[in-house]
């Protein structure tokens, strides 16, 4: 069954393929996307490579930045890209983990700047294997999940 | 060279090793007399969100040694913050009224808040269990003062280990100068991993054990004794067992070598005997004196007064 890919195909936009289900949603609002118009989401796809599932998302006329779509890293580091324009695959392109983030993402640290004194959130990415970024501010170390990362 | 004027000292993270050793080279030449009036006609603001008087004295003499005048708060139940203003603007406000702001709050983060939110040179005197800078630099200039190097030495930690924000800072610096560590504590306190993960593929080296003896015989050169508090244990027998093993006193300077300097961030309660004071292993007094020209010489950097 090719079903996984009969979500309305897209003449001009960013299409992100390989989310893992349930995360869809949650990667419009990384990207702040929620009032930015059309918009086809497709949740639960079967994926050979993806056992729990995957999800689509289309966003219509509007061409991601580089800095846009590596956000998506943050919680679905194997989605993939591609930028659409007349109807075809103009770019497709790699993600990487961004060397900051701001605002999206906050810090589980109750006694952080951030949570108590207003403070923007500001995370810089630390060198070495594993994803961990360090709060700016109350300086502790952090390991990303979706639950840390909100809308703005 | 590295430049200070106008800098925010927030947190030993943001520091090179060019920068540790201006700051040790600048108390030196502040402690030997070479500088005076550096803070003339500059106005240093002391904000102390939380009391802590020791550090903050320490901070007002400096400006008065440097010829500076200072104002400040030492409780936060007398400043605005208590009539509901918020912590940025009070920050905005008295950046007006100032050269330089030194702030110590219980809120992790605060120093590096208020340094964005101003144009003037912040000086962390503490932010909760995140850093206090200034305690790495009368340190570090301490051990430089003491033994006449900064690498090649081989140093113990003894004490609180897991939330003693005093020895995760001055283990990041000597990390960066190259020495070996010995972390002596009892197993529910000890050095954080994260702390250790970060170490690795540092010029430092480093070894775990949890009790005095088997630190004897690594020839240390120092001691770093930090207290143990009570309210880390839920069993006050418990507590009075670890305090008890995490004693110095002269037998075990003896145990651990002649000539080991002993220091601590000061104040004590009954981790290291009186006995030892008098001893020339006993340098912790010297290094409570040493915040003094410190203070001074980083406040000469910030606001220019020395170059
Ligand atoms: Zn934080």
């Amino acid at each position: 069954m090719d079903r996984a890919y009969k979500v309305y195909s897209i003449e001009n936009g960013t299409v992100i393929d390989h989310i893992p289900t349930p995360l869809a949603l949650k990667v419009i609002r990384i990207l702040g996307l929620e009032n930015e118009g059309i918009m086809t989401i497709g949740i639960g796809f079967r994926s050979d490579k993806q056992p729990g599932g995957k999800d689509i998302v289309k966003v219509e006329n509007r061409e991601l930045s580089h800095d846009e779509t590596n956000k998506i890293a943050l919680i679905a580091p194997d989605a993939t890209i591609n930028i659409i324009k007349n109807g075809r695959v103009a770019e497709k392109r790699q993600i990487k983990l961004p060397e900051e983030v701001r605002e999206i993402m906050s810090c589980p640290n109750p006694n952080c700047a951030t949570n108590v004194l207003g403070a923007s959130t500001h995370f810089l990415l630390e060198k070495g294997d594993r994803i961990i970024y360090r709060c700016r501010y109350c300086e502790r170390a952090t390991e990303v999940n979706a639950d840390l990362l909100t809308s703005r | 060279m590295a430049s200070f004027r106008g800098r925010s000292i927030v947190s030993i993270r943001d520091m090179s090793l060019e920068d540790l050793d201006m700051i040790v080279r600048t108390t030196e030449a502040v402690k030997g007399g070479k500088y005076s009036g550096f803070l003339r006609g500059k106005t240093v603001a002391t904000l102390f969100f939380e009391p802590s008087t020791r550090t903050r004295l320490s901070f007002e003499s400096a400006v008065c040694k440097g010829g500076g005048s200072v104002f400040g708060i030492a409780d936060p139940a007398a400043s605005s913050q208590s009539k509901g203003e918020t912590f940025a603007d009070s920050i905005r406000t008295v950046s007006g009224y100032c050269d330089v702001m030194v702030i110590r709050h219980p809120v992790e983060g605060a120093a590096r808040m208020a340094s964005e939110l101003c144009s003037i040179p912040v000086i962390n005197a503490g932010d909760g269990a995140n850093q206090h800078p200034t305690q790495t630099f009368l340190d570090l200039f301490t051990i430089k003062e003491q033994l006449g190097r900064l690498s090649g030495l081989r140093v113990g930690m003894m004490g609180d280990l897991k939330y003693g924000r005093t020895v995760h800072s001055l283990t990041h610096a000597l990390s960066m100068f190259g020495n070996e560590l010995t972390f002596i504590s009892p197993p529910t306190l000890k050095m954080p991993d994260h702390i250790l993960a970060e170490l690795q593929g540092t010029g430092l080296s480093f070894r775990t054990v949890d009790n005095l003896e088997d630190a004897a015989g690594a020839g240390l050169d120092i001691l770093y004794v930090t207290r143990i508090q009570k309210e880390r244990f839920g069993d006050p027998q418990e507590y009075g067992k670890v305090a008890g093993t995490y004693r110095i006193d002269r037998d075990t300077v003896r145990m651990l070598g002649e000539d080991i300097r002993i220091m601590h961030p000061l104040p004590r309660v009954d981790e290291i005997d009186e006995q030892v004071d008098a001893t020339p292993n006993a340098i912790y007094f010297v290094q409570a004196h040493n915040g003094i020209p410190t203070r001074q010489a980083l406040l000469g950097l910030v606001t220019g007064g020395i170059e």
